[in-house]
């Protein structure tokens, strides 16, 4: 609670309310902090995927490890909280684009926000999909 | 008052420095109808009950921007926010949020004003022109891609919206970045080099972490978030191409 | 004459991460986390040592998993940076590098690692 000098008028003391807890007190800013916590997912698979390459470099025995380790049923929990943080970074990273970008133009007519949003969506499915098929064509 | 007389329950956050060093609530109960705005409501209570609760208000329809303030928490224009639609109440009206209190629902808006007047708010010609040439041609798109940007009315609730500003209120700020946008994409002004410093800087667009709440409360629907983060995309440029060749801030 | 701010170079790469992370994320982590762990689609012994090696030997796939590693840590480490300083902690030298220096820390090791197991 702080007061901003009243440069000699003595009724002037304006009042700054304090920031403290602010996210907690309107719905819209809960969603915010939580779109920004995804960070903490991504940053954390980051992390475990360098982990692998190390052990890749170390050797076999190094590898194994490490996949064993991703085995551990307190990893595949903590995997389970970083699959569900990845699906809500891409939904919001779509649902916030249209603010990003510039005004784009299609023959004249603006291209409406959802039209990239629904795009974007799309382009994560069907990036997961083509993930996904070329990890089932190459199982041994 | 007759019997079945509607009233509802406001709650005005006072302050008055020369009583006490922190804001007060206090309550007022007032009859009101399905008409009445918020607006409304504090001028009845300041005709009726307390001639000393002070508020700005002027055009009473939502274009002057002066009469800005929290309604139950959201950043609201007084005379476009119905009493009808916070029932049963009690209605809580505190001034708008991230900027000092002067007294009860008054703020201090000297910060915004020299931001405002620190963007060049005005068509700056790119060559000279003689009236001889006639007036400037826009095509509608042209006028499209700045039309939404020139309804701001100046009120601030993108201001009391955006926690970036309450954190930093040397943070340029969404209105009156997206007004600097209106000017830079405007067909007719080449005044975008004396712009750029102002959003090149730390306090420019780069303090904008596209929270999105401002273009959410916007009584005008100007958009600001999409008038800053389109620009983050124009100062990365304008940084790039300043690594390649620097130059002036004149461009 | 306000100073120009450098956060272009890290908003980019928050940006570029932040695509490459919202389109492939989901499947990776499935795969790697959840589907091989445990046998489910995939078999367990999907990622047998022999098999990665030459899959991070292509220099496709190795350049691939370099920009998930590192452009995954700086989208990161950009958006925990301001994150902190939305929670009231304010920026300062030591923060910054903290979180971005762990991106640096990331991006080098994992290139060291890909590098080292050859082409």
């Amino acid at each position: 609670m702080k007061h901003a000098a009243g440069a000699g008028r003595p009724h002037v003391r304006p009042y700054v309310r304090p920031m403290k807890g602010w996210w907690t007190r309107n719905p819209f800013f809960v969603s915010y902090m939580v779109r920004e916590g995804t960070a903490l997912a991504v940053w954390l698979y980051s992390v475990e995927l360098l982990a692998g390459a190390v052990c890749l470099a170390m050797g076999e025995g190094a590898w194994n490890s490490w996949v064993a380790s991703m085995r551990h049923p307190v990893m595949i929990l903590i995997n389970l909280v970083v699959l569900w943080s990845m699906a809500v970074h891409a939904k919001s990273w779509f649902d916030i684009m249209p603010k990003t970008m510039p005004m784009i133009f299609v023959s004249g007519k603006r291209l409406a926000g959802s039209t990239i949003t629904r795009t974007g969506y799309a382009a994560v499915v069907a990036a997961t999909v083509v993930i996904l098929g070329l990890a089932m064509w190459g199982r041994p | 008052m007759p019997d079945n007389a509607k009233t509802i329950q406001i709650e005005v956050l006072r302050y008055r420095p020369e009583q006490e060093s922190e804001p007060v609530w206090e309550s007022f109960t007032i009859p009101y109808t399905d008409d009445m705005s918020v607006l409304q409501g504090l001028q009845h209570i300041k005709d009726e009950v307390d001639g000393s609760l002070s508020f700005r208000w002027s055009c009473r329809m939502a274009i002057c921007g002066s009469c800005g303030m929290m309604v139950n928490g959201i950043p609201s224009l007084s005379c476009k926010t119905f009493l009808r639609d916070l029932t049963p109440g009690p209605v809580r009206v505190e001034a708008l949020g991230h900027f000092p209190i002067e007294r009860d629902l008054v703020v201090s808006v000297d910060g915004f004003v020299k931001k405002l007047e620190g963007i060049h708010p005005y068509l700056i010609p790119k060559e000279p022109r003689a009236l001889s040439e006639g007036e400037y041609l826009q095509t509608p798109e042209e006028l499209e891609k700045i039309e939404q940007y020139t309804s701001c009315i100046n009120c601030m609730l993108c201001y009391a919206a955006c926690p970036q500003f309450g954190l930093n209120p040397d943070f340029t700020g969404p209105g009156v970045l997206a007004l600097l946008h209106r000017y830079n994409a405007d067909s007719r002004d080449g005044g975008r080099g004396l712009r750029m410093e102002v959003l090149n800087a730390e306090d420019g667009v780069w303090s904008c972490t596209a929270v999105g709440y401002c273009s959410e409360v916007c009584p005008k629907h100007v958009d600001p978030a999409n008038a800053v983060n389109q620009n983050k995309v124009n100062s990365a440029m304008d940084y790039l191409l300043n690594l390649v060749s620097p130059r002036g801030e004149k461009s | 004459m306000k100073k120009r701010s450098n956060a272009p170079i890290f908003w980019l790469l928050f940006g570029a991460g932040g695509v490459l992370s919202a389109l492939t994320g989901v499947a990776l982590v499935l795969i790697t986390g959840v589907l091989v762990p445990l046998g489910w689609v995939l078999p367990q012994d999907y990622l047998a040592y022999p098999r990665v090696l030459a899959f991070a030997q292509n220099w496709f796939f190795k350049a691939f998993l370099f920009a998930v590693i590192a452009l995954f840590a700086w989208h990161a480490v950009h958006r925990i940076y301001h994150s902190l300083h939305d929670l009231g902690i304010h920026n300062n030298a030591g923060t910054w590098m903290l979180c971005y220096g762990s991106a640096l820390a990331i991006t080098a090791v994992g290139a060291i690692s890909l590098l080292s197991i050859g082409f």
